[in-house]
């Protein structure tokens, strides 16, 4: 009924982050080795969208120094950088994926915590099938704090997708992750800057 | 002519007894509206220039409602190449190629005749299709051009617009002259005939656009059949088809970054999920019906008999 008279009104919320389900992913990873033969490349990428108002240097400033003391404060390896499309990114470097998970939760619970859990967008795992090739063919599963749903995204050259490997792993995702049902909703992230 | 593809006689038929039982409805139709003693030129003339319009202008309609534009070999090389070397295999005049942008993997083909016919595809399809796969699908759209498609369901289509135009007339006349304002028997008569009109006009309505509709399959089917068959790939056809009309057509092609300024950010749209109208209503075979023709074909093509 407020859903209703929301939608009357026309005073819809910002939909709150959801972390938690982020949890899963550790046991996901083993699924997805064992069953699709992908490993997790040790990085994973936060993406969320700079406000862009008055304090915009501010908010910079706040997400800077909150950074900084993840990194020195919880030893995150991680850096920043903005992509083309004007969001920004947080990648973190972290070998083993239980660990991994926890740094992108916390980097994540922070932006929250400052306020920013509107502006989140997504984190992306990523995953490859043969670690040692020099070309090797990545896999990501995206993270969607809106939804807490998970969806594969494995992108091939010229702005493609591997959409039959993508609902093949939709199968095998789903013993131990929520993954996206709604398949409209698994948009590309090309040029991902995670490996 | 030898090929190695043997003809397919049942499909043939079905289109024929299609074909008959439209043109039988349609004298039966003529002859009903003859026997309760009406003209109905005006309303011949009204479905004539109507349908007129829609077959002279069918390439510049069909372009505008889907926001696709013409592009030049420039914009577009490899896609004109394509249409090149499959009008060169298939012997017809290349027809204009156009592009719409949007992400839903599509692709028609219109105009009146093979001169003025255009080809379209989405850029959705262009980005979900291999090279082989797109080629296919243009190797049909060629087919639905050679078959001169359009101007045969125009035709085919013809008694059905003017049953249509015929009730929602004798429904105005009834509503706003009245039917009579009772005085003596010839007004009850009057009423009765335009009843009568609107009635068989209904039925009429109806039969013709099931038969229209099963018409449009079996064009369908039929221009499954060629492409496949002039690009000796049935495979390629079967799975774009696949790609394009299963699960994987849901999955987008527009990244997130640049969707999620007017999806994601605020709401959580449910979406209904879609109905489909029983096949009976469908313009388009079901995939399996058309996939099972194509391996059928496939399997002629490795075994010819």
């Amino acid at each position: 009924m407020t859903k209703f008279f929301d939608a009357l009104l026309g005073r819809s919320k910002p939909v709150p982050a959801r972390l938690d389900a982020l949890f899963g992913l550790p046991s996901a990873a083993i699924t997805l080795q064992t069953e699709a033969g992908l490993v997790p490349t040790g990085q994973a990428g936060v993406c969320f969208k700079p406000v862009a108002d008055a304090s915009f240097a501010e908010v910079q400033g706040d997400i800077s120094k909150l950074l900084t003391m993840l990194k020195e404060q919880q030893e995150i390896k991680l850096e920043e950088l903005d992509d083309k499309l004007g969001y920004h990114w947080v990648i973190i470097t972290e070998p083993d994926i239980g660990e991994l998970v926890t740094n992108v939760h916390a980097v994540n619970a922070g932006l929250e915590d400052a306020g920013y859990g509107p502006q989140l967008l997504c984190s992306v795992f990523g995953f490859t099938s043969a670690p040692d090739n020099p070309k090797p063919q990545h896999a990501y599963l995206v993270y969607l704090f809106k939804r807490g749903s998970f969806y594969p995204f494995i992108p091939l050259d010229g702005e493609k997708r591997d959409n039959v490997a993508e609902l093949h792993l939709k199968g095998i995702l789903a013993k131990d992750l929520k993954v996206e049902e709604d398949l409209q909703r698994w948009f590309p992230i090309w040029g991902v800057p995670v490996s | 002519m030898s090929t190695r593809y043997p003809k397919d006689p049942g499909l043939t038929a079905r289109m024929t007894v299609t074909i008959f039982l439209l043109g039988l409805l349609y004298v039966a139709f003529i002859g009903a509206l003859l026997a309760v003693g009406v003209s109905y030129t005006v309303v011949i003339v009204i479905a004539g220039a109507l349908l007129f319009a829609q077959y002279f202008f069918s390439d510049k309609i069909a372009l505008f409602s889907m926001h696709a534009r013409v592009v030049s070999e420039q914009e577009a090389p490899e896609l004109h190449a394509m249409v090149d070397r499959l009008c060169a295999l298939a012997d017809m005049p290349k027809p204009k190629v156009g592009i719409a942008e949007s992400d839903v993997p599509n692709a028609f083909a219109t105009g009146r005749s093979p001169r003025a016919a255009v080809v379209c595809v989405t850029r959705g399809i262009m980005r979900r299709l291999d090279y082989q796969e797109l080629e296919a699908v243009l190797s049909h759209e060629l087919s639905h051009v050679a078959h001169r498609d359009v101007a045969v369901m125009t035709i085919a289509s013809f008694l059905g617009v003017l049953a249509g135009l015929i009730t929602r007339f004798t429904l105005y006349a009834g509503m706003f002259g009245g039917y009579g304002g009772g005085r003596d028997n010839d007004n009850n008569n009057g009423a009765a005939a335009v009843l009568g009109i609107m009635l068989i006009s209904i039925i009429v309505y109806a039969i013709s656009f099931l038969l229209t509709r099963a018409l449009s399959r079996y064009r369908e089917l039929s221009a499954d059949r060629s492409g496949a068959i002039l690009i000796g790939a049935p495979a390629a056809l079967a799975s774009a088809l696949t790609k394009v009309t299963g699960a994987m057509s849901q999955i987008p092609t527009r990244d997130l970054r640049s969707a999620e300024a007017f999806n994601a950010f605020f709401f959580a749209p449910a979406f209904a999920k879609g109905f489909s109208l029983s096949s009976l209503f469908s313009t388009h075979p079901p995939l399996e019906k058309r996939l099972e023709q194509l391996a059928r074909l496939e399997e002629q093509m490795r075994h010819p008999a």
